[in-house]
């Protein structure tokens, strides 16, 4: 190449005197020139030929690729996603904290109740409410766990709570299920329903009288669902009996028990619909609850009045009836939703009046009752408005006088009542603040509540309840 | 007594019976696999599907009717990756159902069969309600149509083996027709490759992924949180360096956000039926994406 080239160029440089040149010079020349020529098209064709290769090979070496990312696409890992977070229990939380203002709290009672468990209005000003933290996981291919601890703040100190601590059965299957250990009961329908799920900022009036606030017990339950498209449930709970309102777990621990049933369906696609009926009954001993007064200041108050103590029998009959709109089925953007539910207690037995000196004691025949009918409304995104309207009424009796008023069981000739309205925002599903106003005519000296509280949850995604 | 008892059990064994000799029954989170039960199983299948094309199967609520299916299911097909996680645990849970509990044939997440895209690399909320497995939002592909399709045909002969061959046949020629439109549907989207589109929710990446769309923003600043005015004005400014064609939009979502950008950006909103039943021209799963094709074709015209 190189002495080809050299020729070429001493060419270029002899070819101004080309008249002394010979001819047959000029003829080798020419040769040598035709020879160069074709050299360099064979080697420009080899060349393409190369680049055409190479362009095929890239080719085919792109739809290997994609033919690998296909067939593994086609062997993809199999059921990876199931399980996220692994063999850890599923862990949420729950941060609650709220301000308060009462015109009228200090007093806070309800004529013709008695305020045990929960029950009150909480403290004012700013205060902390339950933080929750909860845990769950399948616990095998049969079984399903659940332990839900509250911590809260109890005259200065924090108290751990072991809210619900349950096992529940999977695949019992013919539409049973057995729940065991501490749970919330299936009475009514809010019962069911954490705190933190509640649309409103405190419990219903007739949960707040009846039960402070919820019945949570130690117990078993029994669920059986119908195989039918309208959606049947029922079943049975068995109790401990410790807790308010049984107080007292009679008969070796198994003082209370409760049968429930719904019905629910669809009308359409853009509602939907439940109904429910309860009974609850218990075998009370010794049920104390501290009468009217605000959390804070029911230590005190032990010492300087008289604690009613219940014994008897107690009976809860009660229905409920839900009803949700959302357009086309899809709540995301706007919803509606009421909800009603009837209690009627009837208790008869003995009141003693704990503190008394001598111990005033008494016949009781009780009979409670109320209803409460709330509506939310989500407008739009993230915002919703709810009104709610709590009535009660008592009509109790006691073979002695004084202790029907002292127990705070009489119902002053009131029946009690409150107004609440509440807006809140949620920025995501996992936060929301609320404000809310209720006027609560309880007692003779009406309230003026004001609330505005925040609710959010933490780390693993809750499953909404109906 | 005994013809008390007797009754009883005559009642129970009409009730039994039929679901003792009755098609399998499938439980269908989503249309799409409804309508994927419906192309394999036809009649041998008695097929509910739970939520509407007008409904975000994020957010639904466990109502009292759909605990009521589960419990009778014998085959549960959902999309899975935690996009059900708002409802599904507990129907699963209080129904009291082994046959679809996880790992049971009768569980069947169509989401564990596709390898997921944007699977986040860290899961914290302050990215909106990320799912930790990826994005289960597969079913604006139709490659992955096929592969789910694939398996579940074996799945269907597992649980039902005495119609075996009439799944397999019917597998053959969905799997036949489906490749057809797929060739079709490439051909028809060649327009449409390099296109800039806004999103109202990240549902889209596997069509996008699919026709080579190029998304530019999506209208809820984090995936779960609704468009807030403040973020639109953001998306608007982001279309003035970097301009998107359309503006795109399921079904179930609300329109409005997506016409406020329309609007003001002067491209148009187009809404897609997401799934099937989205809208009335995607009446299953060709028509599906026949209707996509068109409403995007027409887009652009």
């Amino acid at each position: 190449m190189n002495n080809q080239l050299a020729v070429a160029i001493a060419l270029a440089i002899s070819s101004s005197p080309a008249m002394s040149v010979a001819e047959d010079d000029l003829t080798t020349l020419r040769g040598q020139l035709e020879t160069m020529k074709q050299e360099y098209d064979q080697r420009i064709q080899a060349l393409e030929k190369r680049l055409e290769d190479a362009e095929e090979a890239a080719q085919s070496a792109q739809s290997t690729a994609k033919r690998a990312e296909e067939a593994a696409y086609d062997v993809a890992p199999s059921r990876q996603s199931s399980s996220a977070n692994a063999f850890n229990p599923k862990i949420s939380l729950i941060l609650d904290g709220r301000y308060a203002h009462f015109s009228n709290g200090a007093n806070y009672k309800i004529p013709g109740f008695q305020l045990g468990g929960e029950a009150g209005l909480g403290k004012s000003g700013l205060s902390l409410g339950h933080s929750e933290l909860a845990m769950s996981a399948n616990i095998d291919d049969k079984f399903y766990g659940n332990l839900t601890i509250a911590l809260h703040d109890h005259d200065g100190e924090t108290k751990v709570e072991l809210e619900e601590a349950y096992f529940e059965t999977l695949a019992l299957g013919n539409g049973f299920t057995v729940k065991a250990g501490r749970f919330l009961s299936a009475v009514g329908y809010l019962n069911e329903h954490h705190e933190h799920a509640w649309d409103f900022a405190d419990a219903p009036l007739i949960y707040r009288g009846l039960f402070g606030n919820q019945i949570r017990d130690d117990g078993i339950q029994v669920n059986w669902m119908a195989p039918t498209d309208l959606f049947i449930q029922t079943g049975a709970e068995l109790f401990r009996g410790d807790a308010f309102p049984a107080g007292g777990g009679a008969h070796d621990g198994i003082g209370a028990y409760s049968l429930f049933a719904n019905l629910g369906g669809d009308i359409g696609v853009s509602h939907s619909w439940q109904i429910g009926f309860s009974h609850w009954s218990a075998d009370v001993k010794e049920r104390a609850g501290g009468h009217g007064h605000v959390h804070e200041e029911e230590h005190e108050l032990h010492h300087v009045a008289h604690n009613p103590s219940f014994t008897g029998d107690s009976y809860v009959n009660a229905i409920d009836f839900i009803y949700k709109w959302a357009p086309n089925g899809n709540p995301k953007n706007r919803n509606f939703k009421f909800q009603w539910e009837y209690f009627d207690r009837r208790e008869e037995g003995n009141i003693a009046m704990l503190g008394s000196e001598p111990l005033e004691t008494s016949y009781y025949d009780g009979h409670q009752k109320g209803w409460y009918a709330q509506t939310v409304y989500q407008f739009m995104p993230q915002w919703r408005v709810g009104l709610r309207y709590d009535r009660l009424d008592s009509n109790n009796t006691t073979s002695n006088a004084e202790v029907l008023k002292e127990a705070g069981l009489h119902n002053e000739g009131i029946t009690p009542e409150r107004y609440s309205l509440m807006i809140d925002w949620s920025n995501s599903e996992f936060s929301r603040f609320r404000l809310q106003f209720n006027r609560d005519e309880s007692s003779n000296e009406p309230d003026d509540q004001l609330f505005l509280q925040y609710t959010h949850s933490l780390g693993s995604h809750g499953a909404h309840q109906f | 007594m005994n013809n008390v008892i007797k009754r009883l059990v005559l009642m129970l064994i009409i009730v039994y019976a039929p679901s003792a000799m009755a098609k399998l029954n499938v439980f269908a989170c989503e249309p799409e696999w409804g309508a994927l039960a419906q192309e394999l199983g036809g009649n041998a299948l008695h097929i509910y599907t739970a939520t509407t094309g007008k409904q975000d199967s994020h957010h639904i609520q466990a109502r009292p009717s759909l605990f009521a299916k589960v419990r009778r299911a014998d085959l549960l097909i959902c999309t899975g990756a935690e996009l059900e996680i708002g409802w599904l645990p507990l129907l699963l849970r209080k129904t009291g159902n082994g046959r679809i509990q996880p790992g049971q044939l009768g569980y069947f997440m169509a989401t564990d069969y596709v390898r997921l895209r944007e699977k986040p690399r860290i899961l914290d909320r302050r990215g909106g309600d990320v799912h930790a497995a990826g994005n289960p939002h597969i079913q604006t592909d139709p490659h992955n149509i096929a592969r789910v399709a694939k398996v579940l045909a074996q799945r269907l002969v597992e649980l039902d083996a005495s119609n075996a061959a009439h799944y397999q046949k019917r597998y053959q020629d969905f799997s036949n027709r489906w490749k057809i439109a797929i060739q079709r549907w490439e051909k028809q989207a060649e327009a449409l490759k390099g296109l800039s589109i806004v999103v109202h929710h990240k549902s889209w990446i596997y069509l996008e992924h699919w026709l080579g769309l190029k998304e530019i923003a999506t209208l809820e600043p984090k995936p779960g949180i609704p468009p807030s005015s403040r973020h639109l004005a953001d998306v608007l400014k982001k279309l003035k360096h970097r301009p998107a064609k359309m503006v795109i939009y399921a079904a179930y979502q609300d329109s409005r956000p997506a016409y406020w950008l329309s609007q003001k950006a002067g491209i148009p909103a187009v809404i897609l039926p997401f799934t099937v039943g989205g809208t009335t021209e995607a009446r299953d799963l060709f028509t599906l994406f026949d209707d996509t094709l068109k409403r995007l074709r027409d887009a652009i015209k």
